[in-house]
C-alpha cells in the first residue's frame, strides 16, 4: 500500500519535471497528455487507496528523516486515513478533469508547456499538503501551493491592465502578487500557531499533539487555535483576508476552477477539519469560526448579486460557499463541512469551466451584459452549467442539496438561529445570482452580436472531460450516509437531536422555497432579456456593492498608500540622502585623489626623477623626525 | 689640517651637486655625468673612513663602485647612442613616450 501512497504522491510531480523540460520551447501536446496521464495514475491510485482505507483503516509511510538537529526531530512522514482518501480522491479527480480540458482550452497558448508544468506542479503540492501526517509537511504543502498559485494567476504576466466598464484595472501579475502578499500575512500566523505547538508539546505530529491536548493549558489552546485559523483564512480567503481571491480571477479559467475553487481555497477549511480535536477543546473560537465563516457567506454573496464579470461572480460564490463549510466546521460537524467541501469542488469546477467555455467562445469577454442567447450555440455548455448552478442553488437531487440542508440543519440543531436565518437568506441570494449569471448569458436577446463576437462551442473532447464532474454534481449527493460512516471512522460522529429530526423535513422545504423563489425571481428578470434599470443602478446599495464594500479602496488608501509614502520617505530620505550619501563619498573621495595624482604620469623622465628625489628627502626628512621624537 | 670631517664635507657637497644635476639637467648625457659624480662622492666617503678606521674594506668598495660605474657607463653609452640615432635628441622633454 506504501508503493500507492508514492505513486499518487510523486505521479503529479513527475509529470511537472517532464513538462518543465519543455518550458522554454513552443508549444508540444505531448507534455498535456503526459501530465493528464500521470495525473489520472495518481487519481487511480488515490481511489485504490480510498478502497483500501475503506476496509483497511489508516495507512502510513515514513519515507525520511528530514529535519534532525538536537532535539527536533521531523520526519517526512505520510499519513492516509479517511478525511486525506476524501482529499486526495477529490483533489485528483478534479485536477485530472481539468489537465484533460486545459489541452483544449490553452491551444493556443504560446505557454503551453510551462502551463501544464505549474498546473502539476501544483497537485504536486495539494497532496503533501493533505498526506502529511505532520504540520511541517502540512506546511511545505500550504507554501508550495501558494507559490503555484502566484505562478499560475500571474500566468499571463505580460498582459497590461485592461480596464472594463465593470472590472478594476487589475493586471495578472498584480493579482498575483495581492493574492501571494496576502496569504504571506496569513501564514505568519500559521507559523506562530505551528512555533506554538512545537514549543509546549516537542512534536509537530498530528497524533501526537492531539493526544497533548486535554494536558495544555486553555489559554495556550486558544492561542494556537486563533494562530492556525490565521492561516487558515488567508488560504481560504475569509474576511478580512478575502479580496485577493476575486482578484485572482486574471489567471487562467482552469486555473480558476482547479486552484481558486475546488481545492487550494479548501485548505483552510482542511486545516480546521483535521485540527478537529484542538477545536473541539476550544469551543470559543470554534464557534467564532462559524459566526465569521456566516459572515462571509452573505457577505460574498450579496457581491454576487450585482456583479458583471462572469468569473467573479463564480467567485463570490465559492467564497460564499467557504462560509457554508467554515459554519459548518465550526459548530463541530465538520464531517458535514468535508461533505460539502467534496460537493462544493464537483460542482464549482464543472461551473468554472463553463465559465471557460463561454469565456473562450466569446473571445475573453466576461461581462455578462454583453453576452445573452448563447444557448443556441453553445448547447452541451448551457446544460453543464445549468446542472451546476442547480447544484450550487441547493436544488433536489442535486449534490448541493444534500450538503447545504446538513449545512443548515446543523445551524437548527445547535440553536444558533442567527446563524440559520443568515445561511437561509444566503441560499436563496445563492440561487438568484447563479440563475441572474445563467440567464444573462444563455437565454434573452443576443447581445453579443452588439460586439461582433462569433461564439462557437468547445471540441468535443472538452466537454466529454467535463462529464465526470457533471455526474458527480448530481449524484454525489446520495453517498452521503456512507460518506459519513466512512469519514466518521477519523472525525467525531455528529447526530442531530431527535426534535430536529422531526423538523427537519419542514426547514427542507422551506430552503428549497427559497432556492426555488431565487430562481424563480431570476428567471423573470433575466430570462427574456436584460433591462438595466438606470435608478437602481445608481443607489448607495448598488454602487456599495459593486464596489465591493469599498474594502479594496479601503485598502489601497489605509494600507497601501501610506506604506509607499513611508517607503519613498525612507528611499529619499534615509537611504539616499545619508546611507548612499556616505557610500558615494568615500568613493569619490578615492576618485578624485587617483585622478589628480594621475597627473604625476607625464612620461617625462626627469620629472619622475624630480619625485623620486622629494620622496628620498620627504623619507630622510621622515626619518630624522621619527628618530629625534622616539 | 685636512680632517675625516672636510673628507665628508667634499663628498657631502658633490653628492649634492650630483643630486641637483640629475633633478635639473634634460640632457640625458648630462645625467649620467651627474650620477658618475654622485658614484664618486660616496667613493671618497669610503676612502677617508676606511683610512680614518684603518680598514681596508672601505677602500675595496670604492674600487668595487669604479668596476661597477665603468661597465655602467660602458652600457648606458651604447643605449644613448642607439637612442640618439632613433630619436635625434638626448632631450627628455622631447623624450616623454611613456605618458600615462
Amino acid at each position: 500500500m506504501e508503493n500507492l501512497l508514492y505513486i499518487a504522491l510523486f505521479a503529479p510531480l513527475v509529470g511537472s519535471l517532464f513538462a518543465a523540460l519543455f518550458g522554454m520551447t513552443p508549444k508540444n501536446l505531448i507534455t498535456g497528455f503526459v501530465t493528464s496521464g500521470l495525473l489520472f495514475i495518481s487519481w487511480l491510485a488515490s481511489v485504490l487507496l480510498l478502497i483500501h482505507v475503506l476496509s483497511h483503516g489508516t495507512v502510513s509511510a515514513n519515507m525520511m528523516e528530514w529535519i534532525g538537529a538536537g532535539d527536533l526531530t521531523i520526519d517526512f512522514g505520510f499519513a492516509v486515513d479517511a478525511i486525506t482518501a476524501v482529499m486526495m480522491v477529490v483533489v485528483t479527480t478534479v485536477s485530472t478533469v481539468v489537465h484533460i480540458y486545459s489541452i483544449g482550452y490553452m491551444d493556443h497558448d504560446k505557454g503551453f508547456n510551462r502551463f501544464f508544468s505549474y498546473l502539476s506542479a501544483f497537485v504536486f503540492s495539494m497532496m503533501i499538503l493533505v498526506m502529511s501526517d505532520n504540520f511541517a509537511g502540512l506546511f511545505i504543502g500550504w507554501e508550495g501551493v501558494g507559490v503555484c498559485s502566484w505562478l499560475l494567476i500571474g500566468f499571463w504576466y505580460h498582459k497590461a491592465d485592461v480596464g472594463t466598464d465593470v472590472n478594476p484595472s487589475i493586471s495578472p501579475s498584480w493579482a498575483a502578487n495581492e493574492a501571494f502578499i496576502m496569504n504571506r500575512i496569513a501564514d505568519l500566523g500559521m507559523l506562530v500557531g505551528i512555533f506554538l505547538i512545537y514549543w509546549n508539546v516537542g512534536s509537530l505530529n498530528y497524533n501526537v499533539f492531539f493526544d497533548a491536548i486535554p494536558s495544555l493549558d486553555n489559554g495556550l489552546l486558544t492561542s494556537i487555535g486563533i494562530a492556525l485559523f490565521i492561516g487558515a483564512m488567508g488560504k481560504s480567503a475569509q474576511f478580512p483576508l478575502h479580496t485577493w481571491l476575486a482578484d485572482a480571477m486574471e489567471g487562467p479559467t482552469p486555473v480558476s476552477a482547479l486552484i481558486h475553487a475546488a481545492t487550494m481555497v479548501t485548505a483552510g477549511v482542511y486545516l480546521v477539519i483535521r485540527a478537529n480535536p484542538l477545536y473541539d477543546a476550544i469551543p470559543n473560537v470554534a464557534i467564532f469560526i462559524a459566526y465569521l465563516g456566516t459572515f462571509v457567506a452573505i457577505f460574498a454573496a450579496s457581491m454576487a448579486l450585482v456583479n458583471r464579470d462572469l468569473k467573479r461572480i463564480i467567485a463570490y460564490s465559492t467564497l460564499s460557499q467557504l462560509g457554508y463549510m467554515f459554519a459548518a466546521a465550526g459548530l463541530g460537524a465538520y464531517w458535514v463541512a468535508l461533505f460539502h467541501l467534496a460537493a462544493h469542488a464537483f460542482f464549482k469546477a464543472l461551473l468554472f469551466l463553463g465559465a471557460g467555455n463561454v469565456m473562450h467562445a466569446m473571445h475573453d469577454e466576461l461581462d455578462i451584459f454583453k453576452m445573452g442567447g448563447l444557448k443556441k450555440v453553445m448547447g452541451g455548455t448551457y446544460l453543464y452549467m445549468g446542472l451546476a448552478s442547480l447544484a450550487l442553488a441547493g436544488i433536489f437531487p442535486l449534490a448541493g442539496f444534500f450538503s447545504k440542508d446538513t449545512i443548515l440543519e446543523v445551524a437548527i440543531n445547535e440553536d444558533t438561529y442567527i446563524i440559520w436565518f443568515t445561511l437561509w437568506v444566503t441560499a436563496g441570494l445563492t440561487a438568484f445570482y447563479s440563475f441572474r449569471q445563467v440567464f444573462l448569458t444563455f437565454s434573452g436577446n443576443e447581445r453579443y452580436k452588439e460586439i461582433g463576437a462569433h461564439p462557437h462551442e468547445m471540441p468535443t473532447f472538452v466537454l466529454v472531460a467535463m462529464a465526470p464532474l457533471a455526474i458527480l454534481a448530481v449524484i454525489f449527493g446520495f453517498f452521503m450516509e456512507p460518506f459519513n460512516e466512512f469519514v466518521t471512522t477519523i472525525l467525531p460522529s455528529y447526530e442531530m437531536s431527535h426534535e430536529t429530526h422531526h423538523i427537519a423535513w419542514f426547514f427542507i422545504i422551506i430552503t428549497t422555497l427559497i432556492a426555488l423563489s431565487g430562481i424563480f425571481y431570476a428567471y423573470k428578470k433575466y430570462a427574456s432579456g436584460l433591462i438595466r434599470d438606470k435608478e437602481l443602478e445608481s443607489s448607495f446599495v448598488y454602487r456599495l456593492l459593486t464596489n465591493q464594500y469599498y474594502i479594496p479602496a479601503l485598502y489601497n488608501n489605509v494600507i497601501a498608500k501610506p506604506y509607499k509614502e513611508i517607503s519613498d520617505m525612507l528611499w529619499n530620505k534615509v537611504d539616499m540622502k545619508i546611507v548612499d550619501t556616505t557610500v558615494d563619498g568615500i568613493a569619490h573621495f578615492f576618485f578624485n585623489n587617483g585622478d589628480r595624482t594621475r597627473r604625476m604620469q607625464s612620461g617625462n623622465l626627469s620629472h619622475y626623477l624630480n619625485w623620486m628625489g622629494f620622496g628620498a628627502v620627504a623619507l630622510m626628512l621622515f626619518a630624522v623626525i621619527a628618530s629625534m621624537i622616539g | 689640517m685636512i680632517g675625516l670631517n672636510e673628507y665628508l664635507i667634499l663628498s657631502g657637497i658633490l653628492f649634492s651637486i650630483g643630486l641637483v644635476g640629475v633633478l635639473r639637467r634634460k640632457n640625458l648625457l648630462m645625467l649620467f655625468f651627474a650620477t658618475e659624480i654622485m658614484l664618486n662622492s660616496a667613493n671618497i666617503a669610503f676612502a677617508a673612513i676606511s683610512g680614518h678606521y684603518g680598514d681596508l674594506s672601505g677602500q675595496m668598495f670604492a674600487f668595487f663602485i669604479i668596476a661597477v660605474a665603468a661597465s655602467e657607463v660602458a652600457v648606458g653609452l651604447g643605449l644613448l647612442i642607439v637612442l640618439y640615432k632613433k630619436q635625434g635628441t638626448l632631450d627628455l622633454d622631447n623624450l616623454a613616450v611613456m605618458k600615462g
